[in-house]
C-alpha cells in the first residue's frame, strides 16, 4: 500500500453563525468568527489518497485525474466564495474547518476511481489544520 | 462524524541534556554539544490533535478558544522562556525532547477536558521533531 498527497489551495471568506443560538450565545461561542460580514482565509487542501502500485503504470492513482477532480469538485466550487452563501452545504451548516474537511471528503470520495480516500487535511491557517478520515 | 483538529504553538526554552547518572566522559559521548554545560536554548512549536464528533450546533470538535487558553496557561506560560534544566518537572529527567514530548502529552490529556487527546508533536528545530500518543 501507498499514500499519495496532493496539495491545493483555495481562499474563501466565512463567518459562523448558528440561528438556533441567540446573538450574544453567537458571539461568545464564536467570538470574532461571528463577525456578520465574514472574514476570509487562504486554505491549503491536502488529500491523501492510498492504494497498489499498478505494476503497468507504476502509478497509485494518475495524479492528473486527481488534479481534475480536486479543481472539479472542490477549488471551482469554494475558491474566491462566500462560503455561507455559495456552497450548498453551508447553506444551513456552519463552515468550520471541520465541516468544510467532512464536505470536502463527501466531494471527493465517490469520483476517485482506483484508488481510495484515505485522508482529507484542510489547514485554515499554517497554525490550524483538521483531518478527516470519513470516520463516522 | 469524527474529526481530528490540530493546533501549533511557538514557545522558546533553554536546556542542556546532562545524566546524573553518567560520568562526565558518557554525557559528553551521548549528549554532544547539547552537553555544554551552559545550556542552549530552540524555538519549539508544539502540536497538539485532538478528536472528538463534530457538534451539530457548533461545526466544531472543541471550542478553539478553550483550547488556546488551556495550553496558554498550561503550557506556553509554565514553558515559554524558561531553562528547562531548573523546573521541578525536570528535576528527576533530562529534558530531552522527547521527555518534554511526554510531559507536554501528560498535562494536556490530565487536565483538558473538552476533547480525546490523540497526540503532540514537538519540533525542536525545523529538522527535529518528536511525537507521543500515550
Amino acid at each position: 500500500m501507498v499514500y499519495l498527497t496532493r496539495k491545493a489551495e483555495f481562499s474563501a471568506s466565512h463567518l459562523y453563525h448558528n440561528p438556533a443560538f441567540t446573538p450574544e450565545e453567537n458571539r461568545r461561542i464564536f467570538g470574532k468568527c461571528n463577525n456578520p460580514h465574514g472574514h476570509g482565509h487562504n486554505y491549503t487542501l491536502e488529500v491523501t489518497v492510498k492504494g497498489e502500485v499498478d505494476p503497468r503504470s507504476g502509478f497509485v492513482v494518475d495524479l492528473k485525474q486527481l488534479k481534475e477532480v480536486m479543481h472539479r469538485e472542490v477549488l471551482d466550487a469554494m475558491d474566491h466564495r462566500f462560503l455561507n452563501k455559495e456552497v450548498p452545504e453551508f447553506l444551513h451548516q456552519i463552515p468550520t474547518t471541520e465541516n468544510i474537511a467532512i464536505a470536502i471528503w463527501q466531494r471527493l470520495v465517490a469520483k476517485l476511481d482506483r484508488a481510495q480516500l484515505h485522508r482529507v487535511r484542510v489547514y485554515e491557517t499554517p497554525d490550524l489544520f483538521v483531518d478527516f478520515y470519513g470516520e463516522l | 462524524m469524527k474529526a481530528h483538529l490540530s493546533r501549533r504553538y511557538l514557545f522558546s526554552a533553554s536546556h542542556r541534556l546532562h545524566s546524573d547518572a553518567m560520568s562526565d566522559q558518557e554525557n559528553q559521548e551521548t549528549y554532544g554539544k547539547c552537553n555544554n554545560p551552559y545550556g542552549h536554548g530552540h524555538n519549539y512549536t508544539v502540536e497538539v490533535t485532538v478528536s472528538g464528533q463534530v457538534d451539530e450546533q457548533t461545526g466544531m470538535v472543541c471550542n478553539l478558544a478553550d483550547l488556546d487558553s488551556f495550553i496558554e496557561k498550561e503550557i506556553l506560560a509554565r514553558f515559554d522562556h524558561e531553562n528547562l534544566n531548573t523546573m521541578k518537572e525536570f528535576a528527576q529527567e533530562v529534558p530531552t525532547t522527547e521527555n518534554l514530548c511526554i510531559q507536554i502529552y501528560e498535562i494536556v490529556q490530565r487536565g483538558f477536558p473538552h476533547a480525546h487527546l490523540e497526540r503532540v508533536r514537538l519540533e525542536e528545530t525545523m529538522m527535529n521533531s518528536f511525537e507521543y500518543a500515550g
